[in-house]
């Protein structure tokens, strides 16, 4: 039987509109053989919870640079929870401190990706991490 | 005499080369050596003297001889009086303009207590949403005396408003009042990404402004045509220069549908470019886009007064190219930016604190980002004669070359029926993420060399302090809304409201019913609310 691609949305979060990161990830995902949704700016966390269902992804990578992130990492993740998909791997990326990292991955956010990281790590990261949803 | 070939094939073939591509960071191919058969140019038609058409030497007739550029860095974070704070302590240091960041919310058009704006208020600059945050904004700062920038686009005509409010509670008339407001919608379409409604009746809001402001604010610029977000969002230097030209050659171009004569409105607007790392590159980016502005002013849009001509901008070093990995090296980065910037020509000069990809900056980083351009003035040297890298081969040579490439840019989008189209299509947008692109898999071949990133990388790193925003803050702020919003008379900010929304439908200048309305107390958000009602809600098309 055929291996099922991996299903990832790339979402931008919130009023924050510096997409270059998000839509550079977003193609070297797409490039690393993944089945890549990105939904473009300024979506809130409700409407990327219900792309998420609508597009039945395994994770989900938030991009925030607003530093906004502590509001809104955590209701993309309660979003999901009330849709009944925690299993979705919610990872992300932006301007997040040191600090907001760990307290981040203390929420349940999977990996954090910050300033200096290359696609590559973050494509081999999905691919060793990441796992289709039952 | 030996020709350049027959020194390449000789002297410099014997001599060693390090391998690799020898190419700007746009990825510009950069020869060995210029000499005078590279330059095309003719001094006379196409160089020049400073001050004297096409400008390439420099706007003015002494530059920095006469006066020095304009120390403008740019501040704001959390609540009014946090940034009022700032102002004071930058005014204090030897800056002699202001430059406002806005928070998210201002910046897409949000009241502080909109739900949209939950855990944004006050972190990417300060919060405003009425007239009175305005007032403590500039508390205690002439507007006759102090001119000051304001970055901010699809809700430019409401702080310009509440702006000339103030002043007019200062008792300062409107013809006193000097400053920017970026308002380049057409570079958010392709860059920025901050809109409410799409690119038509955003730029009718911008021509209502460059009307208005010809009229009734004679020392305000109400345009900062911008090549600086362009090239953060990736593109190349060539790219910056043209999409930003053709974005100005498209306000420039409705103003004149509209029925205004080139010399009434064109001396105000001004220009904010990027610089970026490569030295030469950007030195001659500035000179051509100098050169090639003049030239479209006079040739294509028939200017008279030479103050329609000349290309005044503002600059700001490179975002992008700053590194979170030792944050100390970006004062070195920042430095030879600002150099750049200085060796090309610029009016007015922000330059970044070290700590800028961590944060907004401390009080002790943007002093140090201050001082940097303090000692360039006073220590460097290189003021004391205007358009020094002049003559040089390479610069004339990447001067000659960057304006070709630029001007076939141009011709495309043109050939595409102009900018608005041309972003419709999605033109710029892509070309800049496919540069985007293109860079950093270069860096990530390690083609392109990032220090302290993809070398000289340091196995641990020294924290450095950081500023944090409260978030207590935000709670404070959206009290004082609420406050505000139940305590005024709403009856008279609904009436102002309609007022604006019957001046969206009729196409009368906006400014009038909005500079009433924000007397009346109404807020950013409900102004922009109108917008999104009359003009409709732009989303983002998405492209990869």
């Amino acid at each position: 039987m055929a291996e099922k691609r991996l299903r990832i949305l790339v979402a931008k979060p919130g009023l924050d509109g510096h997409d270059r990161g998000a839509k550079i990830i977003a193609r070297a995902l797409r490039d690393g053989g993944f089945e890549v949704i990105y939904t473009g700016l300024h979506q809130t966390p409700e409407m990327i919870a219900e792309a998420a269902v609508q597009e039945d992804v395994d994770a989900v990578g938030l991009s925030v640079l607003s530093g906004a992130h502590m509001t809104l990492f955590p209701e993309v993740m309660r979003a999901l929870k009330d849709r009944g998909v925690s299993d979705v791997a919610v990872f992300g990326g932006g301007i997040i401190p040191e600090d907001d990292v760990k307290k981040l991955h203390d929420l349940g956010v999977r990996e954090v990706f910050t300033p200096g990281a290359s696609t590559e790590d973050i494509v081999k990261w999905v691919h060793d991490n990441v796992h289709p949803r039952q | 005499m030996k020709t350049k070939q027959d020194w390449l094939a000789t002297t410099y073939k014997k001599a060693e080369e390090r391998p690799g591509r020898f190419s700007t960071v746009s990825d510009l191919d950069i020869a060995p050596l210029y000499t005078p058969d590279d330059v095309k140019s003719d001094y006379a038609a196409d160089v020049g003297y400073p001050g004297e058409y096409p400008y390439t030497r420099g706007v003015y007739g002494s530059m920095y001889r006469g006066r020095l550029w304009t120390m403008r860095q740019f501040a704001g974070f959390g609540l009014p009086e946090d940034t009022n704070r700032r102002f004071h302590f930058l005014l204090a240091q030897g800056q002699d303009g202001l430059s406002t960041a806005f928070d998210m919310p201002v910046l897409m058009g949000y009241d502080a207590d909109h739900e949209r704006a939950k855990g944004e208020v006050g972190r990417e600059g300060v919060s405003v949403t009425s007239i009175h945050d305005m007032m403590r904004l500039f508390d205690r700062i002439p507007l006759d005396k102090v001119s000051t920038s304001m970055t901010v686009n699809c809700s430019a005509s409401i702080l310009l408003a509440m702006y000339l409010v103030v002043a007019e509670r200062q008792g300062i008339p409107w013809s006193s009042v000097g400053g920017t407001i970026q308002n380049d919608m057409l570079k958010e379409y392709i860059a920025q990404k901050e809109w409410i409604c799409p690119p038509r009746p955003a730029l009718r809001v911008v021509t209502d402004m460059i009307e208005f402001c010809a009229r009734k604010v004679p020392r305000w610029h109400a345009v900062s045509i911008s090549g600086y977000h362009i090239r953060e969002a990736g593109s190349t230097a060539v790219q910056e220069l043209a999409f930003t030209i053709a974005d100005g050659i498209c306000y420039v171009e409705d103003a004149v549908k509209r029925g205004l004569e080139v010399d009434q409105f064109a001396q105000r607007l001004s220009f904010f470019w990027n610089l970026h790392n490569d030295f030469l590159e950007e030195v001659a980016k500035l000179r051509a886009a100098r050169r090639m502005w003049a030239r479209i002013m006079k040739e294509r849009f028939g200017a008279k007064n030479p103050r329609s001509m000349i290309l005044r901008t503002h600059a700001q070093t490179a975002g992008a190219s700053l590194t979170a990995q030792q944050p100390i090296n970006n004062v070195v980065r920042v430095t030879i930016q600002a150099l750049a910037g200085v060796l090309g020509g610029v009016q007015s000069l922000h330059t970044n604190s070290m700590d800028e990809t961590l944060a907004l900056p401390t009080e002790q980083a943007v002093m140090v980002a201050l001082r940097t351009q303090q000692i360039i003035a006073e220590e460097s040297g290189v003021t004391n004669t205007i358009d020094p890298l002049g003559g040089s081969y390479a610069i004339e040579a990447l001067t000659d070359r960057m304006e070709r490439e630029a001007l076939e840019y141009i011709k495309r989008i043109d050939d595409m029926g102009g900018m608005i189209k041309a972003i419709e299509t999605g033109y710029p947008q892509r070309e800049i993420a496919e540069a985007a692109f293109h860079y950093q898999r270069q860096l990530e071949r390690d083609e392109k060399i990032v220090v302290g990133v993809n070398k000289y990388s340091a196995p641990e790193e020294l924290p450095i302090e950081t500023l944090k925003i409260d978030p207590a803050l935000e709670e404070l702020q959206v009290q004082r809304v609420r406050k505000m919003k139940r305590e005024r008379n709403s009856a008279a900010v609904r009436e102002s409201l309609a007022r604006v929304a019957e001046a969206c439908r009729s196409g009368e200048n906006l400014m009038d019913p909005i500079c009433e309305a924000v007397r009346r107390e109404a807020t950013i958000g409900e102004v922009c609310d109108v917008f999104r009602t009359e003009f409709g809600v732009y989303t983002d098309p998405g492209w990869l």
